[in-house]
């Protein structure tokens, strides 16, 4: 017993190294001039897709339930801390920020505890097709809130006529035209979004690792195995499922805060099923509760069709293609065989040449 | 009369749904997979008809026959290719997110060939509108023939499913593939002769939206892939009966929500009557409930 | 399968290097100018981004041809697709500035334009052809814009409907999931007062639900409404004509904006569904002017026969409006990019251009002066009103 928790305390300090080492090399590279600036600005993008990933991971990986609407938390989370660095604005920078990323994981947490008590009564593609109705639900709703505020204070509407603002008042959240300029609230700290993001990252990594080895972790690793061998030695299989779905959301409300600011324009039609689903790629691609596996796919799937550029319209042709013999390779049977024998006979020589 | 009016708008949506449903819960039914891909396959169909008869001159009839053939061939390709080897795999999401590949595939394709600009689709079936009471409601012809295209799919595959012995094959495979391998059902064979029968049906219900609908891009399939989606699940995912059940009442519904609450929450309003049915009836309307064993 | 996660690290890591590449390989050329371009190139509004950056193509071409910008020539690089989605704009932003842009024409699209506007303000110098939501340049002074505000749309066509007295009682019907309709729909429902229209009915749909118009048509056509206002793009705006036609609409008049244009260019599209439809639009492709039948000849010669919109027609201006003012400010290519932002942005406030969407000037918060042209469509073919 000893011995595996040793493994799993070594693994998750490998995870936690890698982060570190990739932001170190990161670093060093920036500093010398070495990093293009197409890459500069994937930095914290690849923190808020890794930071999803992770978190849509503790679903779908350990809780075992395919969740649809993961998109939808993260847009709770961006849409809530913008309007809130906008309507604070007289606070400093600093403290904002992290009063923005509070806010922003504990809507998204108050979202998911909404939407998991009914979700999770379904099962299995049942329980996908109503995650992804609620990502749709939100995001239909948004696109048509206007808010504003002025010297009477907030004002919400669903058109822009009906907003009746003061003079001087202030437009936030323009229907489907979004909310703009939230990057400019944070300028000083706007140049500290990587190191933050690798933070964040960091912080996820540490709350994900560290409820999955805990009793509740095995808890939810027990109804996900077999619900009804967790029910009958008194697992609370509503409890630890609502439990591990929560935190999920909230740490994609985190994802939300790091996209909405560092962007300056946070549009609600780019959180749709399609983002959903493309983290749910990385989670898939990576390997179903390998964390590490999720950072890295999801690293090489956000930079790929970037670094397609150069292949112009082609590009998400090959990104396609590239996608399902990724997915063949690493997931079919005859595959894995192939790949379990070509190992094999590597090893195989090695030995023979350390023999001789 | 306005109730009238939009309810038969409803149907009308709704047919369209329900014949893209059906070939999506065949395919789910038997295969055990949500083929996000079909959608893209019904794009498909409904370019090879535009292209045969705009370019190639085809008459309709033979342009559709082409168009549900060349679907069919496109159907068991991109099982043999993508699916089936992942057909052991030890999670069944890996198959999904496969068929979210191929999608892109599709429609990247399309473009490259066609261009992204939009493109009105030729009326290839010309019936006659239907009035009644007056002229005060009067019922597309294109309406009448989907639903009628619906019904005759609809009991044709009940009938294929229940009474021949491939059919009885597929609900064998749908109801335990290692039970069904061991009887001498060959499983692969059948799998690949389900997505066969589903892309040609892609191929009419590619038709059907574009006579209904008649524009034409890359990503029409998309939305309407989703749709039928959730309509299938809301009848039942696996069953055919209530494929077709589930779409009518999405477009009723859909339509019903925008005259009567607000047409910009409308897909909220679907989405939300969705959500409700499934906590009621958790496998939808006429879902089969799985017993669940230790 | 441990293996394996390694040669997955293995790759990312590839990956990696490749991208941080030093991009020395592209910067040191000091002969020509370096323009890119940003837009949808795939994805549902690529024929927006496409039609940008053909019109860029066959535009640089001329100037070449006749001197270039300031004697120097100019190369579009390749495309920055962003399928319309502001982030990947961000992306194609940083990665056409490795390949040595130094001007940057777009982005085509709003949403994605203010999100580069804010890496883009006082750094490089950018001019938007297309990008209609008033905060796409606000974010510095050194960003233009070819095209008419939401805003100025809407409120131009309450004014023209008003002063012409095309009708009292209009309906709307728009995408309110998109940024250009409903800014648009905003600025009309603000104006229509003022002007003595009545919005009888403001109807729309939305991205996901963008074919079947019937309960919104009914509800308009119930109104009485007079005239249907469609502040929509043209692949869109064809499904609606088609079904209005089919609820018996027909003496329902319909206004378009420039999202119309191109309404004739769909293939297999019944034009005739479109008789009588007015627009307010910059560029007509059947203008009979010669600059316009040039514009149209080169670009339907080197695209496939394929007919001009009027973002490509923007964008053609745009590259001769930037011409201008590289010649006033006399911008050599060795200049770093925030000095040429700098150059050009004063001489663009002096700079008159006559160009295919009309006389244009520009002022200092980038916004362009210029004309409004009505159209009706008779015969299939726009006719110009007064």
């Amino acid at each position: 017993m000893k011995k595996t928790m040793n493994k799993t305390v070594k693994n998750n300090m490998i995870n936690y190294g890698i982060v570190i080492a990739l932001f170190v090399i990161v670093q060093i590279l920036s500093g010398t001039g070495h990093l293009s600036r197409l890459l500069t600005g994937l930095l914290v993008p690849l923190c808020v897709y890794v930071i999803a990933a992770i978190s849509l991971n503790l679903v779908v990986g350990f809780s075992g339930e395919l969740s649809l609407g993961h998109a939808g938390f993260m847009c709770v989370g961006a849409y809530s801390s913008a309007l809130f660095s906008h309507i604070a604005s007289d606070i400093p920078q600093v403290p904002r920020f992290i009063l923005a990323i509070l806010i922003g994981a504990a809507v998204a947490a108050v979202f998911g505890v909404i939407i998991g008590i009914p979700v999770l009564r379904l099962r299995g593609d049942y329980l996908a097709i109503v995650t992804l109705a609620f990502g749709e639900i939100i995001k239909n709703l948004i696109n048509i809130l206007y808010i504003g505020f002025d010297e009477k204070g907030l004002h919400v509407a669903t058109s822009a006529a009906s907003l009746k603002l003061e003079a001087g008042g202030k437009q936030i959240l323009k229907g489907a035209l979004g909310i703009s300029g939230t990057g400019a609230l944070y300028k000083d700290v706007k140049h500290y979004f990587f190191p933050i993001g690798i933070f964040l990252v960091l912080l996820t990594l540490f709350i994900v690792q560290n409820l999955v080895n805990s009793r509740s972790g095995r808890a939810i690793m027990a109804t996900r195995d077999n619900r009804i061998a967790a029910e009958s030695v008194g697992i609370d299989v509503t409890k630890f499922k609502l439990l591990a779905f929560t935190i999920s959301a909230a740490l994609a409300g985190v994802a939300g805060v790091l996209y909405a600011h560092n962007l300056s324009m946070l549009k609600v039609s780019g959180f749709d099923y399609n983002m959903s689903i493309l983290i749910l790629v990385y989670v898939v691609l990576g390997g179903i509760g390998n964390l590490r596996g999720s950072m890295i796919a999801a690293i090489i799937l956000y930079a790929l069709p970037e670094l397609l550029r150069g292949f112009a319209n082609y590009r998400m042709l090959i990104y396609a293609i590239v996608l399902i013999v990724m997915m063949l390779f690493n997931w079919a049977p005859a595959a894995r065989n192939w790949r379990a024998r070509v190992m094999e006979k590597i090893k195989g020589t090695k030995n023979k040449k350390e023999a001789a | 009369m306005s109730f009238l009016s939009y309810l038969k708008d409803g149907i009308s949506l709704g047919s369209i749904y329900a014949i893209i449903a059906l070939g999506y819960t065949m395919v789910y039914g038997i295969a055990k997979m949500l083929n996000f891909a079909h959608g893209d396959v019904i794009m498909v169909g409904a370019f090879v008809i535009l292209t045969a008869v705009t370019k190639g001159g085809m008459s309709p009839v033979l342009a559709i026959v082409l168009s549900v053939i060349f679907c069919t061939v496109l159907g068991m390709v991109i099982e043999k290719v993508a699916y089936s080897p992942l057909r052991k795999a030890s999670s069944n999401l890996a198959v999904l997110i496969t068929a979210i590949g191929v999608s892109y595939l599709l429609q990247n394709l399309a473009l490259l060939i066609f261009g992204a600009d939009a493109k009105s689709f030729v009326t290839v079936i010309d019936v006659p509108s239907v009035s009644l009471f007056d002229g005060q409601l009067v019922i597309k012809g294109i309406t009448i023939v989907t639903i009628l295209t619906c019904i005759v799919i609809m009991v044709g595959l009940m009938l294929f499913v229940q009474k021949t012995k491939p059919g009885r094959a597929m609900q064998a495979v749908s109801e335990d593939r290692d039970a069904a391998q061991l009887m001498g059902v060959n499983v692969n064979a059948t799998i690949s002769m389900t997505f066969a029968i589903g892309s040609g049906l892609a191929a009419i219900a590619g038709l059907l939206l574009c006579q209904t609908y008649p524009t034409l891009t890359p990503y029409t399939g998309a939305m309407p892939g989703i749709k039928a989606f959730v309509a299938a699940v809301f009848g039942g995912i696996g069953s055919i009966p209530g494929a077709m059940v589930g779409g009518i009442l999405l477009g009723v519904i859909e339509i019903f929500g925008k005259a009567y609450i607000s047409s910009q929450v409308a897909d909220a309003i679907c989405f939300g009557v969705l959500i409700v049915v499934l906590l009621v009836k958790p496998t939808g309307l006429f879902g089969k409930n799985i017993q669940e064993k230790v | 399968m441990k293996t394996w996660k390694k040669a997955l690290s293995l790759t990312a890591a590839v990956a990696m290097t490749a991208t941080m590449m030093p991009v020395s390989a592209f910067a040191a050329d000091d002969e020509t100018f370096k323009i890119g371009v940003i837009g949808p190139m795939t994805g549902d509004n690529a024929q927006y981004g496409l039609g940008v950056y053909h019109a860029a193509q066959v535009a640089a071409e001329e100037i070449n041809a006749n001197g270039g910008f300031n004697g120097y020539n100019v190369e579009i690089l390749d495309a920055g697709d962003d399928q319309a989605d502001p982030e990947k704009a961000v992306n194609a932003y940083n990665d056409l500035l490795d390949k040595g842009m130094q001007m940057l024409c777009g982005t085509v699209t709003s949403g994605s334009c203010i999100a580069v506007g804010a890496e883009a303000a006082e750094d490089t110098f950018l001019f938007t052809p297309s990008a209609t939501a008033v905060d796409s340049i606000t974010s510095g002074s050194n960003e233009f814009r070819m095209c008419f505000t939401d805003p100025a749309q809407g409120t131009k066509s309450a004014q023209y409907i008003g002063e012409h007295a095309l009708a009292t009682k209009v309906a709307i019907l728009y995408d309110s999931s998109a940024d250009y309709n409903s800014g648009i729909n905003d600025a009309f429902v603000a104006a229509a007062d003022e002007n003595g229209l009545e919005v009888v009915a403001d109807e729309a749909y939305t991205a996901d639900s963008n074919t079947d118009f019937s309960v919104q048509l009914k509800k308009i056509k119930d109104s009485g409404a007079e005239l249907l206002f469609l502040p929509n793009y043209y692949a869109d705006n064809a499904l609606i004509l088609q079904q209005a036609h089919d609820a018996g609409m027909d003496d329902v008049k319909k206004f378009g904006v420039d999202g119309m244009d191109g309404i004739l260019g769909v293939e297999n599209f019944d034009t005739s569904l479109a008789e009588g439809v007015m627009l307010l639009t910059p560029f007509s492709a059947t203008a009979e002017d010669e600059k316009s039948q040039a514009f149209v000849k080169a670009y339907e010669a080197a695209n496939k026969d394929e007919v001009p919109n009027q973002f490509a027609a923007d964008t053609y201006d745009v590259l001769y409006a930037m011409k201008a003012a590289a010649d006033a400010a006399e911008i050599t290519p060795d200049m770093e990019n925030a000095d040429i932002s700098a150059a050009m942005s004063e001489a663009m406030l002096s700079v008159e251009l006559d160009g295919l969407t009309g006389k244009a000037k520009w002022t200092e918060d980038g916004e362009c002066d210029k004309e409004p042209k009505a159209f009706e469509i008779q015969d299939g073919a726009y006719v110009e009103m007064d």
